[in-house]
């Protein structure tokens, strides 16, 4: 092995990674929330729709589930172009994470709406609350518990996934990274310290969330 | 609607459907290869960082170094690493070899959090009953805590496994000539993005979904043994 590393040239392009760490967290962010709200959805049709809502919701999940996201990505940058719809690099990895996100988390969420029982709302009726009070102070913080420490381990998860991007060249991250060492070869080292940010990133995520669902959910959520 | 049984017709090419099964077989080599190095890597990854004394202490913060930071790290920068550091080490590896190095280590990350969870699931008065019989800890560990935490690894195990074959899919990056790679390769020879996506993500699906259910079944099935326990 007769290689030498030199971490000052990765090192020093350091603050033209950070932009590209933004952009990263960015894609995570509008995934989550937007997967976050079509899960929502789905769940709410799984378990309180009639029977074609239901089928429909079903199909879905099932199979954005079990397709990877890089081939539905592939689909809508390089498929739908073909059925006159032409979406940009950025919004095609968004919208492919955020479908690809929105079957996951409705499989999550589904189990925090089936483990809310009967028997405490009827405690709710019983003590006097109204529906609106049910749902305030019964159901939501009984499902967020439930619910909070997956939903917490999926973002760190995506954060983790929107390193695909790289691969229809958007310059978040990793994508950044394989630029910039193409100016010098430095891949191995370049690579070596964007790992790094990648930890430094999802650790942040990862306290970001904790401290959250501890102050506003009081959920305990484990860091490592 | 010309065009479509067109594509159609070339996609069911003998060609091209031989060169689409051996992508197929591909996928599947890498999943099972990569499944299997992994488990055997994961659980020497948990019984070094569940070592116990101060002299194995390097061990076992290198067990938790591995686990805590592989898990924190995009597999396509696994991947990428793992590209250039074997460029260096090793002349001329094959790319083959570099995707199944990439996806053991990355399977031994998530695994290792899964084996150990189900270890640790095993009640503590287990492992001082056998302490207590003078039991060593490899004996232990095969005769009381592996019987007992098996139904509480293999759903989740399993639910990864089913995953992987999707994730093997990034490993198409780098030029591993599996599905994912054979799509790109159909795009370009001119089909459309629309069908050949879409053929792909239906073979993927085919792949994943029996796999699915069978751990479904899997987990109902293992489910009441839980129950019985506590």
């Amino acid at each position: 092995m007769n290689y030498t590393f030199q971490f000052g040239v990765a090192l020093d392009r350091l603050p033209d990674l950070i932009p590209g760490a933004w952009l990263s967290l960015e894609i995570a962010l509008l995934s989550f929330w937007g997967g976050a709200l079509l899960g929502l959805l789905l769940a709410s049709f799984k378990t309180y729709g009639g029977p074609v809502t239901r089928r429909c919701a079903d199909v879905y999940v099932t199979f954005f589930t079990n397709t990877p996201v890089l081939i539905q990505i592939y689909f809508i940058f390089w498929g739908l172009p073909d059925a006159g719809i032409v979406l940009s690099a950025f919004t095609s990895v968004v919208v492919g994470l955020t479908l690809n996100t929105g079957a996951y988390l409705c499989e999550i969420m589904r189990g925090g709406f089936l483990s809310v029982r009967n028997t405490e709302m009827e405690a709710a009726a019983t003590l006097g609350f109204s529906r609106w009070q049910q749902i305030r102070y019964v159901i939501v913080p009984h499902i967020v518990k439930t619910i909070y420490p997956a939903l917490a381990n999926y973002a760190v998860v995506l954060t983790l996934g929107t390193s695909m991007a790289m691969i229809f060249g958007v310059e978040e991250l990793t994508g950044r990274a394989f630029n910039l060492a193409s100016e010098n070869y430095r891949h191995l080292e370049m690579f070596t310290v964007v790992a790094g940010l990648y930890v430094v990133l999802t650790l942040v995520v990862s306290l970001g969330l904790a401290l959250a669902g501890r102050k506003v959910f009081r959920v305990k959520v484990k860091l490592i | 609607m010309d065009r479509f049984i067109n594509q159609l017709i070339t996609f069911f090419q003998p060609e091209t459907l031989g060169l689409l099964f051996q992508a197929i077989g591909l996928t599947i080599t890498l999943t099972v290869i990569g499944c299997v190095t992994g488990f055997i890597c994961a659980f020497l990854v948990v019984y070094a960082r569940q070592s116990q004394g101060w002299l194995a202490l390097p061990v076992r913060i290198a067990a938790i170094l591995f686990v805590e930071l592989f898990r924190r790290i995009p597999f396509l920068v696994i991947t990428y690493l793992v590209l250039f550091f074997l460029a260096v080490i090793v002349k001329g590896a094959s790319l083959f070899i570099i995707a199944i190095v990439a996806i053991s280590i990355y399977a031994t990350a998530y695994l290792s959090e899964i084996i150990r969870t189900g270890l640790e699931s095993v009640p503590r008065q287990q492992i001082e009953a056998a302490q207590a019989m003078n039991f060593s800890r490899w004996q232990t560990l095969i005769n009381v805590i592996i019987p007992q935490s098996w139904p509480a690894v293999l759903p989740p195990a399993f639910a990864f496994m089913v995953a992987f074959v999707k994730d093997t899919s990034l490993v198409s990056q780098i030029g591993v000539f599996e599905l994912a790679f054979r799509g790109r390769e159909l795009v370009n020879q001119g089909m459309s993005g629309l069908f050949a996506f879409g053929m792909i993500s239906l073979i993927y699906f085919l792949l994943s979904y029996p796999l699915t259910r069978l751990g479904r079944r899997l987990e109902r099935r293992l489910a009441p043994s839980r129950h019985q326990k506590s």
